[in-house]
């Protein structure tokens, strides 16, 4: 019984993890269409710049999650007006082009902080476990959970209450007819996209203090964002919480129960089935295209 | 005069065709026979510099790196000096191939320093083994290889655990979680870990696998806390050892109760996890940074003034810092005109030096190193402790794990 709680409270963990690092990637994906592959890199970008505010500026953890925020948030800016603004016709040419942003940010990632791991210090209040209802939970990882959801929630927020949320729902929609009734689709879209990869800079800073930094560790997070993305729907936020929360207890049982390769493997196939049958996700919107 | 294509191409292929003609050693560089020609020794490096191993194999170009200036510095080889040719194999074991290949053959080095992992050493091995060349691989491996082109000097499963198993098992207990990254390293020590575990009257309560690079441990410090077993064998390498290490913290487990015993650690991934994460387990291994002797204050000095006062130096660039000391010593005995891989190898055989672990030697029957292993805790401070050292020097034996083989000079003996 004791083990059951403690399981589910990991794939909770777990869960709010993916929730993280995929939300970003869900509204850019979900609303401009872009197939951003360098959204790994962003969080990456966000991990290394809770390092360097840690290391050269002296700030905490808890203290640098709104300046990397910013810091991240202004790369995706710059990132969408430089190079992917000239692609929203062309949605099979932003794989290559955001690829391409991406191995870039590794590279001058590596010439400027250099390869080896970093080490990202975990806010010492939260190092240790706390107990919830008997079962012994990492203070962080809780902390995380909390987060992950008030991001959601925020996310949630601006979509659906506030008129830049509903400016960006007409586009989606139709993006000709959203400009005739005067709406500025590039301002917009600019926004959304600085947004998403601002949300992957606070996955990367979060994700830190328990797993390692390099140059390399986006590739793993995309295509984690990227499967529960997939599985979720796109264009449906409800969709991406549901399918992390799915993926999460999912993983954490199968890799509690047999293995963590095997779990690997058997959530991959289990995704492959769903998106065989309902190629849309389990959660898509219905959009009269 | 206009200059149409077809002129234009017609006067390329004609300067082309006469550059050549005209500067032969442009195609015909590689042709020279002598290999210690124009009073240098080359010799390639081989380590990956960008990709996912890069993190720790720059460290073992820059410790190679640094060997080669020094011994430069006071002269070189016979009045030869050391030309290293640094290629960079990205992590990728087809491109290490191509490498090595590019090395041996290309560049006509007489021996190539490199490779991390055993998939790398795997792949450069067919090369050197159709040339006849001389391949120094620095890192603690799984054993069970005996080939006449490679000189080892990392450490062997029976070096790292002949003294730490039977320690661990006097000092925490009987029950053991096995851990480790899954591919072959990892399967080969736990293999021979259960051998040991065995002849000492202990249990496996779990021997378990994740797949490279995996960094989400939550299920599996939920297993931890159900089987609560006395020693966590760990043999998870690269950045999935500090998410290891870092969850296992967060998560409360104590490592006065639960330690972990690694083979993987080293001061460079402590570094990375930070000291209180790392603080209380265990790592067996041939060097560390704090051991105490002239050759390693020297060695760990020398590498700081070098490269960067913030560096560490671990059981793997040491390793890759002394076995071109070795190579030196082998070159030194041979005429110029002898100097090829086959003669290197003869030469280097029974071969010793005081390294900055201690005093090595190369067996001559294997071509693996004995190697003087050493038990330390980790301290918050992200050194370690040294509590132990062998009493003696350890014979390499690639085969231990497998009663019916041997590696001798003749090759792998099957009785």
């Amino acid at each position: 019984m004791d083990i059951l709680a403690a399981q589910i409270v990991t794939g909770l963990s777990i869960a709010s993890i993916l929730l993280l690092v995929a939300l970003g990637l869900a509204i850019i994906y979900g609303t401009t269409g872009v197939i951003n592959m360098a959204h790994g890199e962003f969080v990456m970008l966000g991990a290394y710049s809770a390092w360097f505010l840690q290391t050269f500026v002296g700030l905490s953890l808890i203290e640098s999650l709104v300046p990397i925020f910013a810091m991240v948030a202004a790369l995706g800016w710059i990132a969408e007006r430089l190079v992917i603004r000239h692609l929203y016709r062309r949605p099979l040419d932003t794989i290559l082009a955001t690829w391409g942003i991406g191995v870039m940010a590794q590279q001058a990632i590596r010439l400027s902080a250099g390869g080896e791991l970093r080490y990202v210090q975990m806010p010492p209040a939260m190092a240790n476990s706390i107990s919830i209802l008997g079962i012994e939970v990492s203070a962080f990882r809780a902390f995380v959970l909390v987060l992950a959801i008030a991001l959601f929630a925020l996310t949630w927020y601006l979509m659906y209450r506030t008129s830049v949320g509903m400016k960006l729902r007409a586009i989606t929609q139709n993006r000709e007819i959203a400009s005739c009734f005067g709406i500025n689709s590039n301002r917009i879209y600019s926004l959304t996209f600085a947004y998403g990869a601002g949300l992957a800079g606070l996955a990367g800073a979060l994700v830190s203090p328990l797993k390692s930094v390099s140059p390399e560790m986006g590739t793993t997070y995309v295509v984690d964002a990227f499967m529960v993305v997939v599985l979720g729907g796109v264009e449906s936020l409800i969709g991406t919480i549901a399918s992390s929360a799915i993926l999460g207890q999912l993983n954490g049982f199968l890799a509690f129960y047999s293995n963590d390769t095997i779990a690997k493997a058997c959530v991959l196939v289990a995704i492959v089935i769903v998106i065989r049958f309902r190629p849309q996700g389990l959660f898509a919107a219905k959009v009269r295209a | 005069m206009t200059l149409n294509r077809r002129t234009f191409l017609k006067g390329t292929v004609a300067t082309g065709a006469f550059a050549t003609a005209g500067f032969p050693h442009i195609w015909m560089k590689n042709s020279s026979l002598a290999r210690a020609a124009a009073g240098e020794i080359k010799v390639g490096v081989l380590f990956s510099l960008t990709g996912t191993t890069a993190i720790i194999e720059e460290s073992l170009n820059k410790a190679t790196l640094m060997a080669i200036e020094e011994i430069n510095d006071q002269g070189g080889i016979n009045g030869m000096k050391i030309a290293p040719v640094v290629e960079d194999p990205a992590s990728d074991p087809a491109t290490f191939a191509e490498k090595a290949r590019k090395l041996v053959l290309g560049d006509k080095c007489v021996s190539v320093f490199g490779s991390y992992t055993s998939a790398s050493r795997k792949a450069v091995l067919p090369v050197f083994e159709k040339r006849n060349n001389l391949y120094f691989y620095p890192t603690l491996y799984e054993g069970r290889e005996c080939s006449k082109n490679v000189i080892y000097t990392g450490a062997l499963p029976n070096q790292q655990q002949d003294d730490f198993v039977p320690w661990l098992v006097e000092k925490f207990g009987k029950r053991w979680y096995l851990i480790g990254s899954n591919y072959i390293y990892p399967k080969e020590e736990n293999n021979y870990c259960k051998k040991l575990l065995a002849g000492l009257g202990a249990e496996v309560v779990n021997e378990e696998y994740v797949p490279l690079g995996h960094s989400e441990f939550s299920s599996v410090i939920n297993k931890f806390h159900s089987e609560k077993p006395d020693v966590i064998f760990s043999t998870v390498v690269g950045d999935s050892v500090v998410a290891l290490h870092r969850q296992y913290r967060a998560a409360g487990l104590d490592p006065e109760k639960m330690p972990m015993a690694s083979l993987t650690t080293s001061e460079n991934e402590v570094a990375a996890m930070g000291g209180d994460a790392a603080a209380g387990h265990f790592t067996s291994a041939p060097y560390f940074m704090v051991w105490d002797s002239p050759e390693n204050s020297r060695f760990v000095e020398s590498y700081r003034k070098r490269w960067g006062g913030d560096k560490v130096t671990h059981f793997v660039s040491e390793p890759s810092y002394f076995q071109v000391y070795l190579f030196k010593q082998a070159v030194e005995k041979l005429a110029a005109s002898d100097i090829t891989p086959p003669n290197i190898r003869e030469a280097i055989k029974g071969e010793e030096m005081i390294a900055p672990q201690g005093k090595v030697r190369i067996e001559k029957e294997n071509l693996h190193t004995w190697l003087w292993p050493k038990i330390g805790v980790c301290k918050s401070d992200g050194q370690f402790e040294i509590l132990k050292q062998s009493s003696d020097w350890l014979e390499p034996i690639p085969y231990k794990a497998y009663e019916n083989q041997v590696c001798t000079e003749q090759g792998l003996k099957e009785s």
